[in-house]
């Protein structure tokens, strides 16, 4: 057998995962995973109806079950001040439900129990009385005259409103507006989705009350963030909890929040003194957990006859929930949405944006999202090409006439964004090319005129990653920059220690390939540890894309500290200036004389040895940083995606997609393809399948894996992936962030394509996702989708 | 009430409730937590092992239903400490990312190869259209698949060591030290 | 994850000690078989059975497809996959292994079985209607023997069965008549999922004159396994585009959906009219995929 790893590289390039030996044996360790002596089990008790008052909670029988330890309402959580939490958007959020429930789903009590199935069957025993009340489940008229306020827990809360938002030049963009050839107008709705990792949410909680210190497994994707908060809510000292993120079964988003099931499972092991664990079920992670998007948009674009876009200008009415509890930086309410003015340079751009609440699970921030710049994509890739429809212009054609110039980097966008860098055109052509673009318009002619339904879909995205330079972002006021401490052992193996924390990400591999190209130790002598906030140093965590542009930049600023100590320590050795050293990956040389040298590994040896050092050296070789980004990076990437309408059931099927993606400096090409991948298949879920809609009476519809659908390996083709690279010059090796740029990319691509299929029908929009019934109701011109 | 079945060659006898699913009997009575579970209503096939050679989804069968059966799981895939093909495909071809879905595609993987050794794709996604993984968009599934299926082949040829490359698309170019 | 309440597990050995199970415990038994359907409505607590009664031990008493004389005679306890690859029912029947592909998915396949199927009486269940349409008979065995069933009056309405107390299905039978062709057609919003509506269609033809046709349809109301009014409308014509639309309107006229998640009641109808059509088109041409 061959040996897996013969290939690997000494820095960046394809080298298999270093994870994954544990997981092809079943060895990965999950929360779920972790059984400790005399550990309890918690299930909580969860509201079947949207709306309602609490009459009363009868918990007698449940505490009579002979397995029962404990029954908590949020009567008792009230007693202890724990009854509400923080959000991560600065407002708060019911623990266990102690006034009224607001969404269907939401957390009334919580039994412990000797086993998992004890506390399943104690939930049944507890009676609830609700006096029900009217639910708000339309936001379009959540600030209807005479709506139920949701929110009257908060003082002096008259309406559902959350918050009001603004970006760009109101006065300007009317100007262009005005003296526009063309204005096109769309209302656009990026649907309620939910991230859905194959492993849902949940916790161990484990108190000692003797040390007093409280060791949490949990499934986060921001260990150290989360232990600050629960410092905060539980008030224990934060140096007394250790919060460990083991092997997480994917996040996207949905394991940023803090979920009152972890504080649950905290409250119960600290009165009960048992280690209590708690993991949700797929229904309950469904209809409670941080849902994604939501956001009824209007597009407005502004153009000259021959093409030219001068302004876009939205209005967007955004669901929250019955909770603001979106994971976004706190000057960013809407987060990255002020990107909607997507790859192009125009004169003029305005948004506007009120929140409110409704009688539904509360987030918004997820699912790949890049903080809501998958709306911004998608309304400016939905509106760019509802204007080619208009001019009757060729889509590519139209997107390549806007595109910002490369010589027009950094470049500061009407509402205030500097792109990094970027060279678009060379991209587009790129993803034209894969796809054979010219070739598949003619197909479509010819398919169009014997009556067949093919579409062609385009989507050119930028994004914004890497949240975030300090002066600007933060997260209930911790900054977002992210630690790496790197040791280099006597032998010159090594250990880096991460702030941000992989749920599938490859960080054991990226992480250490960034070390290894920088100081030449192979990566499978570098241990990366991370996940574990005792062992650690203090960082926001993985979501936005952030970890290869903030902490990847922690990893090599680090490796370079400690490459600048070696370099001393090695002019010591080889008895000759610093100036005087060359660096050769892995080994210092004597300039002019390359025989003269000391390798790394030796360097490490004689940083802990016993002789001396050069004056001002202590021993030892290791260092910390803490990584401030100076901005954003700014990936961008050319999708295109062919589709096949049947005319006689208006099924879709997706028969190519390509995509081109630019992150810049690429550190191992096999990851980077995973991830874009993955973003591709989140992208023709939501277009085509991925809903979580409400009934009238606010009850979730989208509460299983029988009703929330995900792509199967039928629905989604082989993907066509290429790339080119635009280094970001802030970076300290070029990257940039890519894991959402698929998911933030496809959705508009594969819209765009079905779009363009129904050409023949007239139809210039239609609203995710894009089911088989939909298809048909605006083959047959119903504007509003009939369920 | 008392069950035996066959676990990974192991004869396990235990003492369980007669409600207890076959996924938390391998997980939580036996240990062998490489069997995960997903969702409650047999979508996501996270939770995949064998019974009698054929792979079933294990929150949908009850431990006592398994009573008499032979059991496998991801933890019996390799023999003797050598990784079945299939988990080296997985691993040559970046067929997983978080690892949650890994070991039920594995498992169905190995039996798809066990009745077809040379699956085309379309035999694959076939084969794998119940199972959900939310991180790869499935063409390395594919490919891992495949390579696994080319690997056996020539092994049981004991043709060429030289091993085709997994089809690893654009980034072939990429490979190896910059 | 969520799990069943508790209950008495037993395991019959035979057909009859399941029947004497079922009768000794009543209606606090249920039969189980792969299991699909009933264990996640147990996790719900949506039953309250006392005991459960698993019959998956008869799959080698009733696990088989037969032919026997003018029929063809498949045993209830046939999984989904053993349906799928018989050459001798895709032979046939080709409806059958073309409705067989697209069911659930592989692995839920290797469990699920005909007479579970058929036994949940669920509308939007495919196999009932190819059963309708093949003019299928249920052989029903309780205490008291063994009865005979047609399809057309196995369902009651939805998750409502024609079995009494003490009874179970296990044995299906198909009348093959020559010059019968067939074939099926689904449409779901995914690979797995319940159809939005589905069709299955199986026509007799004798020198190029339909003798008698059938059309049953799946998830557009109840009662559809075998659509009234079909093989009048096509009996003694010749096949013609015209005939097969004529033969869709009567299945849109027939069908009752309602609008959910998975379509609106308007297009299911049109689903049905167009499903109709497909498959009787296919049907006839042979395009069946056996």
């Amino acid at each position: 057998m061959t040996t897996v790893n013969d290939h690997k590289p000494v820095g960046h390039g394809r080298m298999l995962r270093k994870e994954d030996p544990r997981f092809v044996r079943g060895r990965g360790r999950y929360v779920d995973d972790v059984q400790l002596p005399g550990m309890l089990h918690l299930a909580i008790l969860r509201s079947p109806v949207a709306h309602a008052r609490i009459v009363s909670i009868d918990t007698s029988a449940a505490e009579a079950h002979p397995k029962v330890k404990a029954v908590v309402t949020g009567a008792a959580l009230a007693e202890k001040g724990l009854a509400w939490m923080p959000t991560l958007s600065n407002d708060v959020q019911a623990v266990l439900a102690t006034d009224k429930v607001r969404f269907q789903g939401q957390e009334v009590a919580f039994v412990v129990a000797e086993d998992h199935y004890s506390a399943r069957d104690a939930l049944e025993l507890i009676d609830v009385e609700y006096d029900m009340l009217t639910p708000v489940v339309n936001a379009r008229t959540a600030l209807a005259e005479g709506s139920p306020v949701i929110r009257d827990d908060l003082e002096g809360k008259a309406d559902n409103h959350v918050f009001d938002w603004e970006t760009g030049d109101e006065a300007a963009t009317e100007a262009v507006f005005a003296r526009a050839d063309v204005v096109v107008t769309e209302d656009i709705v990026y649907p309620r989705v939910h991230p859905a990792p194959m492993e849902t949410c949940g916790a161990v909680a484990d108190f000692d009350s003797v040390e007093g210190r409280l060791t949490l497994w949990s499934t986060t994707q921001a260990p150290h963030a989360h232990r600050t908060l629960y410092a905060m809510v539980a008030g224990l000292p934060e140096h007394k909890i250790r919060v460990i993120s083991p092997d997480i079964g994917g996040g996207f988003g949905n394991k940023v929040p803090i979920y009152p099931g972890y504080v649950c499972a905290i409250v119960a092991s600290l009165v009960i003194g048992k280690p209590v664990k708690w993991m949700e079920d797929r229904s309950e992670n469904l209809v409670s957990t941080g849902f994604a998007r939501d956001y009824i948009m209007r597009g407005e674009i502004a153009a000259t006859r021959e093409g030219r876009i001068l302004g876009i200008r939205t209005n967007v009415l955004a669901d929250h929930g019955a909770f603001n509890a979106q994971a976004a930086p706190t000057k960013y309410p809407a987060g990255f949405f002020g990107v909607f003015t997507g790859s192009y340079d125009i004169e003029a751009a305005y948004a506007k944006m009120t929140a409110v609440y409704t009688n539904k699970a509360p987030g918004g921030v997820a699912y790949a999202c890049s903080f809501r710049i998958t709306e911004a994509v998608y309304l400016v890739e939905r509106i760019v090409d509802c204007l080619a429809h208009e001019l009757e212009m060729d889509p590519v054609e139209l997107r390549s006439r806007n595109l910002i110039r490369p010589e027009q980097f950094p470049y500061t966008t009407k509402t205030g964004w500097v792109y990094d860098s970027g060279d678009y055109e060379p991209t587009l052509r790129e993803a034209v090319r894969i796809a054979g673009y010219e070739e598949l318009r003619k197909e479509q002619a010819d398919k169009r005129a014997r009556g067949e339904l093919m579409g062609i879909g385009v989507s050119f995205f930028t994004e914004a990653v890497g949240a975030g330079p300090r002066k600007d972002m933060d997260i209930l006021g911790l900054g977002m920059a992210d630690g790496c401490e790197l040791r280099v052992h006597p032998t010159g193996k090594a250990v880096v220690r991460l702030s941000v924390q992989s749920q599938g990400q490859g960080h054991e591999t990226t992480f250490a390939q960034i070390v290894a190209e920088e100081i030449g130790i192979p990566p499978d002598d570098i241990d990366v540890v991370h996940g574990d906030t005792d062992n650690t140093p203090f960082g926001l965590g993985t979501y936005g894309s952030r970890s290869t542009p903030v902490s990847g930049a922690a990893a090599a600023v680090v490796a370079r500290k400690v490459r600048d100590k070696a370099r001393i320590i090695a002019s010591g050795m080889l008895e000759v200036s610093v100036a005087d050293l060359e660096w050769t990956k892995g080994a210092f040389s004597v300039r002019g004389d390359p025989e003269r040298s000391v390798t790394i590994q030796e360097i490490a040896l004689r940083a802990h040895g016993a002789g001396d050092l050069p004056e001002g050296i202590e021993g030892g070789l290791e260092a910390q940083v803490c990584y401030n980004p100076e901005n954003l990076t700014y990936p961008h990437g050319a999708y295109i995606c062919v589709v096949d309408v049947d005319p006689g059931t208006a099924q879709v099927k997706v028969r190519r997609f390509v995509a081109v993606d630019d992150c810049g400096t690429r550190i191992n090409p096999m990851i980077i393809e995973g991830q874009v991948h993955g973003g591709l298949t989140d992208g023709v879920g939501m277009a085509l399948m991925e809903m979580i809609s409400f009934d009238e009476d606010g009850n979730c519809l989208g509460g299983s894996f029988m009703d929330y659908l995900l792509p199967t390996a039928l629905e989604v083709p082989d993907w066509e992936t290429g790339y080119t690279v635009t280094p970001s010059p802030h970076h300290p090796i070029g990257a940039k962030g890519v894991g959402e740029s698929a998911t933030v990319g496809s959705p508009p691509a594969v819209v765009n394509a079905v779009v363009d299929a129904l050409k023949p029908f007239g139809v210039r929009h239609a609203d995710m996702p894009l089911t088989p019934s939909r298809v048909w109701d605006a083959m047959n011109g119903r504007a509003e989708p009939s369920f | 009430m008392r069950v035996t079945m066959t676990v990974n060659g192991e004869e396990v006898t235990k003492e369980i409730e007669s409600r207890l699913l076959l996924v938390h009997f391998v997980r939580d009575h036996l240990g062998l937590t490489g069997t995960h579970w997903g969702c409650d209503t047999s979508n996501c096939g996270t939770c995949v092992l064998w019974m009698d050679g054929e792979p079933v989804k294990s929150c949908t069968v009850l431990a006592a239903m398994a009573g008499g059966k032979e059991v496998r799981t991801v933890e019996g895939l390799a023999t003797d400490g050598e990784l079945d093909p299939v988990q080296r495909g997985f691993m040559e071809c970046h067929g997983l990312q978080c690892g949650f879905c890994t070991p039920g595609m594995m498992m169905t993987a190995r039996a798809l190869l066990d009745r077809n050794p040379d699956p085309s794709e379309d035999e694959v996604r076939e084969a794998i259209s119940g199972q959900i993984c939310r991180c790869t968009g499935y063409a390395t599934i594919v490919r891992s698949v495949r390579w696994a299926a080319e690997h056996e082949a020539a092994e049981k040829a004991a043709a060429c060591p030289a091993r085709p490359e997994c089809g690893a698309a654009s980034d072939g170019a990429e490979e190896g030290v910059r | 994850m969520q799990v069943p309440a508790p209950f008495e597990y037993e395991r019959a050995t035979s057909v009859d000690h399941a029947i004497g199970l079922l009768d000794r415990l009543g209606e606090s038994a249920r039969l189980v078989a792969g299991g699909h359907s009933l264990l996640p409505m147990m996790k719900l607590r949506l039953t309250d059975l006392e005991y459960l009664i698993d019959i998956n031990e008869l799959h080698g008493e009733l696990g088989y497809v037969r032919v026997e004389g003018d029929e063809v005679r498949v045993g209830a306890m046939t999984r989904h996959r053993e349906l799928l690859e018989s050459d001798v029912l895709a032979g046939v029947f080709p409806v059958f292994r073309e409705a067989e592909r697209v069911i659930a998915d592989p692995v839920v396949r290797n469990r699920g079985t005909l007479g579970g199927s058929l036994c949940q009486a669920d509308p939007s269940e495919d196999l009932s209607a190819v059963c309708g349409a093949l003019d299928a008979v249920c052989v029903v065995r309780g205490p008291r023997g063994e009865r005979l069933v047609p399809m057309v009056e196995f369902h009651r309405g939805p998750y409502e069965t024609a079995l009494g107390q003490g009874e179970m299905l296990v044995e299906v039978r198909f009348p093959v008549r020559p010059g019968g062709v067939s074939a099926f057609e689904k449409v779901e919003r995914r690979a797995g999922d319940w159809a939005v509506a589905s069709a299955a269609a199986a026509v007799w033809l004798d020198g190029g004159t339909i003798t008698h046709a059938r059309v049953g349809l799946a998830a557009v109301g109840s009662g559809t396994v075998r659509v009234e009014g079909i093989t009048e409308a096509l009996s003694g014509q010749r096949p013609s585009e015209e005939l097969y639309t004529r033969a869709g309107r009567i299945a849109a006229r027939s069908c009752d959906p309602a609008t959910d998640s998975r379509g609106s009641a308007e297009y299911k109808r049109h689903l049905a009219e167009e499903l109709t059509r497909r498959t009787l088109r296919r049907a006839v041409a042979g395009t069946g995929k056996a």
